[in-house]
């Protein structure tokens, strides 16, 4: 199995693209090196734009862009994209339905070592309270490079989450198909539903491998776009489960948990367990210690589960 | 207060040697920036700033705000120094369930003023800290060091209108002027010069130093006190990574750690390096 970082992707997705449309633009605020926008910029010069370390000047300049039909994608990490610029995406992009794309890299606790200051755990939540904001969390290099055509295609402002760190690549198979908007079903099951976003598809996968060992048959759904969310995906599969557990690399409130919460308390009332980041703040340390201790493993997609499955 | 300068020297060099040694330790975080303000930041804690190791949320205390929080070394290693806890907790700069963050945090580790870490939002905390000393009728004076690609950010210039519009003259900012950010020379990524001019326009005392040399240092800080009625800048010119000859003004060394032979490199090179 491959591991590459999402963003390595999405740095090899923006050459292609730039080869195939000379109306793609790309912008960053002094972070190429690490988004992986210098990919572009070194063979695209002509058409990147470093405004600096000035966040709110990156979303406001990539407006105007693309109010001229250029179409921009904006990057830097998920903390000062979404965090940062957020008015700037709500008032400059969103509002005037404009077609920016925020790539934003360095998502989560998987940032690392650079701790709480830089380890964006609220994006999803902001960006998806955004009207007209479409909401994408890859799970791996090859949803990434999926989903950065499918959003340079697609009219209008796409948020993009992508990590910092390697993630295990688990849609490499011939039938692999993305489109905005439509979960991918990874794995069929009775008992629960897993609806797992980014890189806590892999552990979902993992969890449920192991679940099987135990005679409980886990479904597990990949929801790439937050927003909009599959409904039916979401409601057909906890039709027939009777429970759900979300796992997402984010606070679980206004992310992922949130959103299939809103789901199932309209459509489909059944119990949820949500596996995520319990509202607090990470830390300094490495990706894999952080999740452990943050509580975003496979073991605790499992615990999750039982726990759904109990209150049945 | 003491300004011994060849103590200072002294201490400089054994901040820069925890400097390298934390960074190799942790195989990650930033030598560069925090090489180029090590007499910045020995200058304020051990001869200038009213602080108290033993009592570092002491209300009258001169207040320091690391604005470039990603050199947390160099604060960590003067804080340290100064004995505001264990030097033996360097080694676990950026480790999990460190007090010593990836980037300062307030709520961690013992002398530190202020979280931060994103870039641009000190200069706005400073006059906060600056405008309660007014209201209090307190003398505690806030310093603040600024990196000079920070200085991109607009709420940099937000700040620096406010503090020109309330008076600020008890806040000094330090510019880290090295002249380089993470994507190239500041020049080349976003051109933020003329510095010196621009604080003038926004009506602040501005002076302009070696960042190394500890007599322009003192003889800055001297002026910013003596200055009524107005915000000081002091912009020093600065070399990134300075101390190491091979980090020395290379953009390669903003963010990575050095292995073990490097290490060994830069702390030989340090031994002697009183001088100058
Ligand atoms: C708001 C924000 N944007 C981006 C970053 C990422 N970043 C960390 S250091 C740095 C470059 C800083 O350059 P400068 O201020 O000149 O610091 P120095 O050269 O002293 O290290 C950048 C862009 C950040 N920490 N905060
Ligand atoms: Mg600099």
């Amino acid at each position: 199995m491959a591991n590459l970082a999402t963003r390595e992707a999405y740095g090899k997705a923006l050459v292609e693209l730039g080869k195939e449309n000379k109306n793609i633009v790309v912008l960053d605020a002094d972070l190429s090196k690490s988004t992986k926008t210098v990919d572009f910029a070194k063979v695209f010069p002509e058409r990147f734009f470093n405004v600096g370390i000035a966040e709110a000047d990156l979303v406001g300049t990539a407006a105007g862009l693309a109010t001229c039909g250029k179409i921009p994608f904006a990057s830097t990490f998920a903390m000062f994209a979404a965090g940062r610029a957020f008015e700037q995406i709500r008032n400059s992009v969103c509002y005037p339905k404009l077609n920016v794309k925020i790539a934003a890299t360095h998502a989560g606790l998987t940032v690392g070592e650079d701790g709480a200051s830089h380890q964006s755990v609220e994006d999803i939540a902001l960006m998806r309270s955004i009207p007209n904001m479409t909401v994408i969390c890859p799970a791996d290099d090859v949803e990434t490079m999926a989903a950065i055509k499918a959003a340079s295609e697609y009219y209008g402002p796409v948020y993009i989450r992508l990590g910092r760190s390697s993630v295990p690549t688990i849609n490499d198979r011939p039938d692999y198909k993305f489109e905005i908007g439509k979960a991918v079903l990874l794995r069929e099951g009775k008992d629960v539903s897993i609806f797992a976003t980014g890189i806590m598809v892999s552990e979902a996968l993992k969890a449920a491998e192991e679940l099987q060992n135990e005679g409980i048959e886990a479904e597990v759904i990949n929801i790439h776009t937050i927003k909009p969310i599959d409904e039916d995906a979401i409601v057909n599969s906890v039709k027939k489960t009777k429970a759900a557990v979300t796992c997402e690399e984010h606070n679980i409130i206004g992310g992922l948990g949130s959103a299939v919460c809103e789901v199932l308390a309209e459509k489909c009332p059944a119990p949820v367990k949500r596996v995520g980041i319990k509202d607090t703040f990470g830390e300094s340390g490495k990706p894999a210690e952080l999740l452990k201790k943050y509580g975003l493993t496979k073991d605790d997609i499992i615990k999750a589960v039982k726990e759904a499955i109990a209150s049945k | 207060m003491n300004r011994d300068i060849n103590k200072l020297k002294e201490i400089a060099v054994e901040v820069r040697k925890n400097i390298i040694k934390m960074l190799t330790e942790s195989q990650s975080g930033h030598p560069g920036g925090s090489l180029s303000a090590v007499e910045i930041l020995t200058s304020l804690y051990f001869s200038e700033m009213r602080v108290d190791p033993k009592n570092p949320k002491w209300e009258d205390r001169d207040r320091f705000i690391l604005s470039k929080g990603h050199a947390a070394p160099v604060l960590y290693a003067v804080l340290a120094e100064k004995g505001f806890f264990d030097k033996s907790e360097l080694m676990t700069l950026r480790k999990i369930d460190s007090n010593l963050q990836g980037h300062p945090s307030i709520k961690n580790t013992p002398g530190v003023d202020m979280s931060t870490g994103s870039l641009g939002q000190g200069l706005s905390v400073a006059n906060g800290m600056a405008l309660a000393a007014k209201l209090d009728n307190k003398d505690y004076r806030v310093y603040i060091l600024l990196g000079d690609g920070e200085l991109e950010e607009g709420q940099v210039w937000e700040a620096a209108m406010t503090a020109a519009h309330y008076k600020l003259d008890n806040v000094t900012a330090f510019v880290d002027f090295n002249g380089l950010q993470i994507d190239g020379p500041c020049t080349q990524v976003m051109n933020v010069t003329p510095i010196a001019e621009k604080f003038r326009a926004f009506g602040w005392n501005v002076i302009e130093i070696d960042g190394h040399d500890y007599n322009q240092i003192f003889d800055a800080i001297d002026k910013a006190k003596a200055t009524k009625g107005m915000p000081t800048v002091i912009v020093a010119k600065t070399i990134k990574g300075k101390g190491v000859s091979f980090m020395e003004n290379q953009v390669g060394w903003h963010g990575t750690a050095p292995n073990k032979e490097q290490c060994e490199q830069a702390l030989q090179e340090l031994g002697g390096a009183i001088n100058g």
